[in-house]
């Protein structure tokens, strides 16, 4: 367990004691404590309706927990203001299992996007939108747009794009749920690779395979609550 | 930084105007519907303005003095007339111009010709035609001339009737029909203005409806709110534009047109004058009105989105 002493930690992300009861009175999340270390690869599991994607949610200041706090680099994220959540976002890249691509821009334009807003200048988004499109093996494909390509391209646009900023973190909302076992294989080490250039990954996933041949930290959620959290986990509900 | 970003967001914005093609063209055509109505209502207005002037024009009051009054006094109730401020203008038909204009009248008569020469001496005595500047206020000059009546030598009176008595009724009514037809104008204008920038206010929160799950992604990835917003309104801007372009060329071509072709229609009214004439007035109302609606409906649209 967490104390408040331990905020100021060598943690990258604490959850303390975080609760989500939605207005119907659903309890997403329930008292959820737990601390990810720089560089860790964490993979969390859960049937539908555990709390994965409210727990993403969460650490994406995309929703408020109704009670406790989450810590980003010794930050509460749920007190930063409206105008620095942009901030506090361009060190987090997310991967979905939609792609959420952006349908008028072409692969290059996608990628360029995320730089483009972050302020970077121009010959710099030269410079790494190709190197980086080399890295998920998209290159031929940068003036391409997302309608022309196929599931795991456009999973490797997303992830191109979620890394060309050198985030702190990589968030993969289930990646590969629409992907086929090839597909999702090449997305995993593409994840893997991330992670050992020294990158912390946070995979949400329902395949087992994925999580067996990782070998990596699992956190098993379940009714909103932690039941496992195994340093290196297999796939257990 | 503030450079960089704004080259951004517009080249981000002018692409999603040529990439969204359906979007676009459906955004284009809602305002140049509504840029139309507001370009028929001005057509419609000076066209309006046009017909008052005209009848307006039409309604005066004639005096007819008495046939021995001395010309002499005439040009002096004249003068008196003339400096009225409600008054436009005195136009003095002389007891000989009165005869040739009744001869000219009734040049086939030869009855009443003959009748004439019968009397031997000119029975037509001498009338001022006087024109006020709006058709309400010939009432105050009819009073001015009552008031007036004494200027003669001999103690009677020179002037012989004023025909404004005669044509009251005719003139109250066109002057409350002019007035009326005005108010009624406006609220039509008003209410014409108002239904369609409601249309395509809607039409342009639809388009960027659409783009809901695009602007959660701009977000998603970092974009700030002006980050998000910049683009649709560029694109919002460019629409305004090219439906105003449109517009317009369309308005200079039709009237053209109606006028060689159709200009029996406007009963005298030249419209492609009417065009040429107004040409920066039209310009400004085109323009600003499409620019306006299209970046303030962008803007007002995403904005919503962006608060959720």
């Amino acid at each position: 367990m967490l104390s408040s002493n331990d905020i100021i930690s060598p943690y990258m992300i604490v959850f303390d004691k975080i609760t989500k009861v939605y207005p119907d009175g659903e309890i997403a999340l329930d008292e959820v404590s737990l601390s990810i270390s720089p560089k860790e690869f964490v993979s969390i599991v859960g049937h539908s309706g555990a709390g994965k994607t409210t727990f993403l949610k969460m650490l994406l200041a995309e929703e408020r927990p109704t009670s406790g706090n989450v810590f980003f680099q010794s930050q509460d994220i749920h007190r930063l203001k409206k105008h620095e959540i942009h901030h506090f976002r361009r060190k987090v890249g997310t991967v979905f299992q939609d792609f959420r691509l952006l349908p008028n821009k072409t692969v290059y334009e996608n990628v360029a996007f995320a730089m483009e807003v972050s302020g970077r200048p121009d010959d710099e988004i030269y410079l790494d939108v190709p190197h980086v499109l080399e890295l998920v093996n998209l290159s031929k494909k940068a003036m391409s747009f997302p309608r022309e390509l196929s599931g795991g391209e456009k999973q490797r646009v997303a992830i191109a794009r979620a890394i060309v900023n050198q985030p702190d973190i990589i968030i993969a909302d289930e990646p590969t749920g629409n992907l086929d076992p090839i597909n999702t294989h090449e997305i995993i080490q593409i994840l893997k690779k991330i992670n050992d250039l020294g990158t912390t990954v946070i995979l949400t996933t329902h395949n087992k395979g994925v999580i067996d041949s990782l070998g990596k930290r699992v956190i098993s959620l379940d009714g909103g609550k932690v039941m496992r959290d195994d340093a290196t986990g297999r796939y257990v509900l | 930084m503030f450079l960089i970003n704004a080259k951004r967001i517009f080249r981000s914005g002018v692409q999603n105007f040529f990439r969204n093609g359906f979007v676009t063209l459906s955004s284009i055509l809602i305002m140049t519907v509504t840029l139309f109505i507001i370009g028929a209502i001005i057509f419609l207005g000076g066209f309006f303005n046009y017909t008052l002037d005209k009848i307006k024009d039409k309604v005066d009051v004639n005096v007819y003095f008495v046939t021995t009054a001395p010309e002499a006094d005439i040009l002096i109730v004249q003068k008196s007339l003339e400096g009225l401020p409600e008054v436009d203008s005195v136009v003095y038909v002389s007891r000989d111009q009165a005869l040739a204009d009744f001869k000219e009248k009734h040049s086939g008569d030869t009855l009443t010709l003959q009748a004439l020469t019968e009397i031997g001496d000119n029975p037509l005595g001498a009338s001022l035609n006087i024109k006020a500047k709006d058709p309400s206020q010939y009432e105050g000059i009819a009073e001015f001339l009552k008031g007036n009546n004494l200027l003669s030598k001999n103690g009677a009176s020179i002037i012989d009737k004023v025909n404004y008595y005669q044509n009251k009724v005719t003139i109250d009514r066109l002057t409350s029909i002019i007035k009326s037809a005005n108010v009624l104008g406006l609220w039509l204008i008003a209410i014409f203005v108002f239904i369609s920038i409601l249309i395509t206010l809607n039409t342009i929160r639809l388009t960027i409806f659409m783009a809901k799950d695009e602007i959660s992604v701009m977000r998603l990835v970092g974009a700030s709110g002006r980050y998000v917003k910049g683009p649709f309104i560029v694109s919002g801007f460019l629409c305004g534009v090219i439906s105003a372009l449109i517009i317009f060329v369309f308005l200079g071509i039709s009237t053209y047109w109606l006028n060689h072709s159709y200009s029996t229609y406007f009963s005298g009214f030249d419209v492609f004058a009417y065009y040429i004439k107004n040409i920066f007035y039209i310009f400004f109302a085109i323009f600003g009105l499409g620019i306006v609606l299209g970046t303030l409906a962008s803007y007002l649209a995403v904005h919503r989105y962006l608060r959720e």
